[in-house]
């Protein structure tokens, strides 16, 4: 996307959702917009039921923590096959109150995602038919790619600490 | 075609057990015979997850052949099935179904571990992998490698065959095998 058709993009989200964009860059010509938490659901809603922009596919929906571990975010990525046009749109919120509302509304085909993004880092997303465990198994207590949880399993015996710099 | 001669490899036949011989009978342990006959007709349920399945069809196939060992019909259904191969990662979401399998065999069960993580985990190091089948099956024989080749997974059922071949046929009814089982929360 050029930085042109970004600005484009940025000025009538501003102009429909007015304070919702927190910043917009361009990084590897990718629009990347970062939304509030509290405009994300607006903001989806006008980039899909738009007329000019259509953002009709959901091409991809899961999370992220911040490197300072004290946030979450969720990460969409947007296409309108049309025009083929791309747009990553991206939220974050504090850690201990990781709720934001679903986008299945919008788009059916998140449900499935945000149950993996549930599954693996806890987003608890509000309004969500059917949010539990998808890929892990259910009786599992911690959300296992945030960074306060070991990667390791923790009642592996062969491997030493010594050893293996665990 | 080569004038080179074809180098053929001395092979054993099974042993017929000991016992007494004559004109017109044999007589043997029970015991003996049946073990002869388990051990050489081993029907293999394959549990192939990943790499490791790879070398078991490898083994299965013409050039290795398991047919050899007296194990070429393949049991699917794990109710006629003798031996357990479990080839491959095992994840934690799988642990039930791979424990479900092993409690629908029927008496006597062998069970096969291909590879370092069906073994132990292997290289998975990791929250969603099952560290090693014998967290929730009794393993009998293991087979180290990451994938084994297919001559280290015939060593492991050759093992199994001298397991079945030697085993009294009471031991499954034995104390110590009751507590294995208990161990595992089996029965």
């Amino acid at each position: 996307m050029s930085q042109d058709l970004l600005n484009k993009l940025t000025e009538s989200i501003n102009l429909n959702v007015g304070g919702a964009i927190e910043k917009a860059e361009l990084p590897y010509d990718f629009a990347t917009i970062t939304i509030h938490k509290e405009h994300i659901h607006e903001v989806l809603e006008f980039l899909k039921n738009d007329k000019n922009w259509n953002f009709h596919f959901l091409t991809d929906l899961t999370g992220f923590q911040t490197a300072d571990e004290k946030q979450l975010g969720v990460v969409y990525h947007l296409h309108n096959m049309i025009t083929n046009i791309r747009v990553r749109i991206k939220t974050h919120f504090d850690i201990n109150k990781p709720e934001i509302p679903t986008a299945t509304d919008i788009w059916p085909g998140a449900n499935w995602m945000e149950r993996e993004t549930f599954d693996f880092y806890g987003v608890k997303f509000k309004g969500h038919p059917n949010l539990k465990r998808i890929l892990n198994v259910d009786e599992m207590d911690i959300f296992p790619l945030r960074k306060e949880y070991p990667l390791e399993d923790q009642q592996r015996e062969d491997k030493d600490d010594k050893m293996f710099g665990r | 075609m080569s004038n080179k001669p074809i180098k053929r490899t001395k092979l054993e036949m099974a042993k017929s057990p000991e016992g007494i011989e004559g004109p017109g009978f044999f007589a043997a342990k029970l015991q003996d015979v049946i073990g002869l006959a388990r051990a050489n007709s081993l029907w293999p349920l394959p549990f192939a997850t990943s790499c490791c399945g790879i070398e078991f069809m490898a083994t299965m196939a013409s050039d290795y052949d398991l047919a050899r060992f007296g194990s070429e019909r393949l049991s699917f259904s794990p109710r006629q099935a003798d031996m357990l191969m479990v080839m491959g990662t095992i994840a934690k979401k799988m642990g039930p179904t791979l424990r479900q399998v092993y409690e629908q065999m029927a008496e006597p069960r062998w069970v096969l571990s291909v590879g370092a993580c069906a073994s132990s985990g292997g290289i998975f190091d990791t929250y969603s992998v099952l560290q090693g089948i014998d967290r929730i099956i009794p393993v009998d024989v293991y087979v180290p490698g990451c994938p084994p080749r297919p001559e280290q997974i015939i060593e492991g059922i050759l093992k199994i065959q001298e397991l079945a071949k030697n085993e009294s046929l009471r031991r499954r009814n034995s104390p110590e095998y009751k507590k294995l089982m208990n161990s595992y929360g089996i029965e």
